[in-house]
């Protein structure tokens, strides 16, 4: 952090302008003096059409998700960090070890350029962390007014090492669910911030790659059927998407789900359920029975993971796609899709 | 959670229910007054741990579903003007009027805002003068101090662009509105808990007094729904018809003296229509005169007639504890969260939501005959 400089002016230093997408001089002083410095890599510093890689050996997992978070720094994270682990983490939950990374910004005219150094300061040092390499790019600079100051797409290429396929088709009655760590903290982090909304502390997001911890967990030699991180829509969401992949009835526990106190308290504030809040740095896994407790064990043994927990069960017999809580007080409930985004309430 | 896990312990809570139990001889029927009680209800099984024959039916607490249509309608009309920011808090934005909702008014470029508090409406409105802001102020006695505030000190700043649309309820003359029809199956009430934190529970002893009913002023966590309940319980079986407080920890007899005051000097009582249960003499709240700067509906003038509810949705019904969310023909079939044809299935806390989140299951096998 803090070793990016821009030794040449773009402009006048301190804002984007249109020129910087023009493909001009300031565009290539945008690349060449923030862009290829921060991620300096063979395959990127040949500045061709495309990136030219290795062919690793194994299946090859790729995938693509785009960044639009308001306001580009929150407290635990900012948009460059969301950009590197949302797309490693999506890697890791197929059972790949995330390699490559292509990124597109699109600017808004205006955006500081300090700002644009610091996300970039951050991707560097999120793919230095998951050990990723950004191999391929793109800027483009939209009007004043047309864009929320930046937005990231991120595409990501890994290499299978899961043995077995992990996806929710392999998901079998009996599996115990587990969650790497407590929910909710992403979602009400940014959603603070975004309604000035003031706590005592700040809560943090858990933005971070799980890709370490997912892999050690496939590595373990134990049976994992299937692994998701549950960003938007949280975890209540993720569950319903396997039940309904998978075809299977999900029970889980409102007891055994970790969720922190000040997360459950700014919930409980804003009328929110913290099962349907964002994270950005867990994952939920689906293991057979047997191997559940040996499954904590390697999560735990990890900084990342250490409240690990499990959550549930998925039902023998039960309504295919149906996630079922228990409550605290005892009783059971349909834990639902929800119906477009959750609102705050009234009173 | 401190003061949160201690009113949802599991124990705790089958300790209550088998207290119920033991005082029980004979059927009763309760209805719970506020939606937030119903969810509670709901979301934690709590009328599946009540004895056989205590029965609860849902109330006309929900603020979000007695809002007439045709005060939507207008409301998103106004939203639709240019140089109008139309604030709203966030359960009113998919409540749907007759064509139209405040999530498709602001994606064909209403400028339309979620606030937490119609104060934080008045900000916008100082910080933005060249604006008119309106906040869409629906509600019962619970929202009405923060509301009055709202117009106090619009007033105070002398702003010009601030304005309120008023859909603004009171509680006890629903009840009676209740108690009034021919097959009133209602025997006693958990009264809102935060309704009366600021009104206080004076209102409530003529109803007592007039059907014999008891009224027992409830909090909305599980423990306190179950102690409500077994109050009431109590009080029916000796024959009583009182006005009992549970929620002490909240809600003293005289109310919240300030915040009553602050709804004194902003509002006078008058008529209001309900969604679903028509016009109820003196059941809401107008802007005194002095204040009618601040009504949106002089603002923005609309001689548009108002429009009449979908014949399917028998949210009237509902709303009066006549019918059962799952026993309406449209629900979970015509009527879903996803399309709802009325409020209740809209609201987070409108009983036909809660039993669609959390009863489908259940919805489900009494569809297919099973149960």
């Amino acid at each position: 952090m803090g070793e990016i400089t821009c030794p040449v002016p773009l402009g006048n230093g301190r804002r984007i302008l249109l020129a910087h997408g023009g493909g001009g001089r300031l565009t290539r002083d945008l690349v060449e003096n923030v862009f290829v410095p921060a991620f300096r890599n063979d395959a990127l510093a040949v500045l061709h059409d495309s990136a030219v890689l290795e062919r690793p050996s194994g299946a090859l997992a790729f995938t693509t998700d785009s960044f639009v978070v308001h306001p580009l720094f929150f407290p635990g994270g900012d948009l460059g960090r969301l950009a590197v682990n949302g797309t490693v983490n999506d890697l890791a939950m197929s059972g790949a070890r995330p390699l490559y990374l292509s990124l597109g910004f699109i600017m808004e005219e205006g955006l500081a350029v300090d700002d644009l150094t610091r996300v970039v300061a951050s991707i560097r040092e999120a793919a230095r962390e998951a050990s990723v390499a950004v191999v391929a790019g793109d800027t483009k600079v939209v009007e004043r007014g047309k864009g929320d100051g930046l937005f990231i797409t991120s595409s990501g290429v890994g290499v299978i090492e899961a043995k077995r396929p992990v996806t929710p088709g392999e998901v079998r009655a009996g599996d115990a669910v587990l969650v790497s760590g407590t929910v909710g903290q992403h979602g009400v982090a940014v959603m603070a911030v975004r309604d000035g909304l003031a706590f005592a502390s700040p809560i943090l997001s858990d933005c971070a790659s799980v890709a370490g911890a997912a892999l050690a967990l496939l590595a373990s030699g134990l049976d994992v059927h299937c692994m998701r991180d549950p960003t938007r829509g949280g975890v209540a969401t993720v569950l319903n998407e396997i039940a309904s992949q998978a075809r299977c009835e999900i029970a889980v526990h409102e007891s055994a789900i970790p969720v922190s106190e000040d997360v459950a308290g700014a919930c409980e504030v804003l009328g929110l359920d913290p099962l349907y809040v964002a994270c950005e740095g867990r994952f939920l896994a689906f293991v057979a029975a047997a191997d559940a407790d040996r499954a904590l064990e390697v999560l735990r043994s990890r900084p990342e993971t250490a409240q690990a927990c499990r959550i549930g069960t998925v039902r023998q017999g039960g309504t295919p796609g149906l996630v079922v809580l228990r409550t605290k007080g005892g009783g059971d409930r349909v834990l639902d899709l929800l119906s477009g985004e959750q609102l705050p309430r009234i009173c | 959670m401190k003061y949160l896990d201690e009113y949802r312990d599991g124990a705790a809570a089958q300790r209550y229910a088998a207290t119920l139990r033991a005082i029980v001889t004979r059927p009763w029927t309760l209805m719970e007054v506020c939606g937030g009680q119903t969810h509670s209800i709901v979301r934690y099984g709590i009328d599946e741990m009540l004895p056989p024959g205590v029965t609860l039916i849902h109330g006309p607490g929900c603020p979000v579903c007695v809002t007439p249509v045709g005060t939507l309608d207008r409301a998103f009309r106004i939203a639709r003007q240019p140089g109008v920011v139309f604030t709203s808090f966030g359960d009113m934005l998919r409540v749907p009027g007759t064509s139209d909702d405040l999530m498709h008014v602001r994606a064909d470029g209403g400028d339309v805002r979620i606030v937490y508090s119609p104060l934080d409406a008045v900000a916008i409105a100082e910080k933005e003068p060249e604006r008119q802001v309106v906040f869409l102020a629906v509600g019962f006695e619970t929202t009405a101090p923060a509301n009055a505030m709202a117009v106090l000190l619009a007033a105070k700043k002398r702003l010009t662009n601030f304005t309120v649309l008023l859909a603004q309820v009171r509680v006890p003359p629903a009840l009676e509105a209740i108690l009034e029809a021919p097959d009133c199956r209602v025997q006693g009430f958990l009264a809102a808990g935060h309704v009366c934190t600021v009104m206080g529970t004076a209102e409530y002893g003529p109803l007592c007094e007039r059907y014999h009913v008891p009224v027992v002023v409830t909090g909305f966590e599980p423990l306190d729904l179950l102690e409500g309940i077994a109050m009431a319980v109590r009080q029916l079986e000796e024959g009583r018809s009182q006005v009992e407080i549970q929620y002490r920890r909240s809600v003293r007899p005289e109310g919240n003296a300030h915040a009553r005051a602050a709804i004194a000097e902003v509002f006078e009582i008058s008529d209001r229509d309900w969604r679903g249960l028509g016009r109820i003499p003196r059941s809401g709240f107008a802007l005194r005169a002095k204040y009618a700067a601040f009504d949106a509906e002089r603002r923005f003038p609309d001689s548009e007639p108002l429009s009449p509810e979908d014949p399917d949705c028998q949210a009237g019904l509902v709303l009066q504890g006549r019918l059962r969310p799952q026993e309406c023909p449209a629900f979970g079939g015509r009527c879903t969260p996803d399309h709802p044809l009325g409020a209740p299935m809209v609201s987070s806390e409108g009983a036909c939501a809660a039993y669609y989140l959390y009863r489908r299951r259940a919805a489900a096998a009494v569809a297919a005959g099973a149960v």
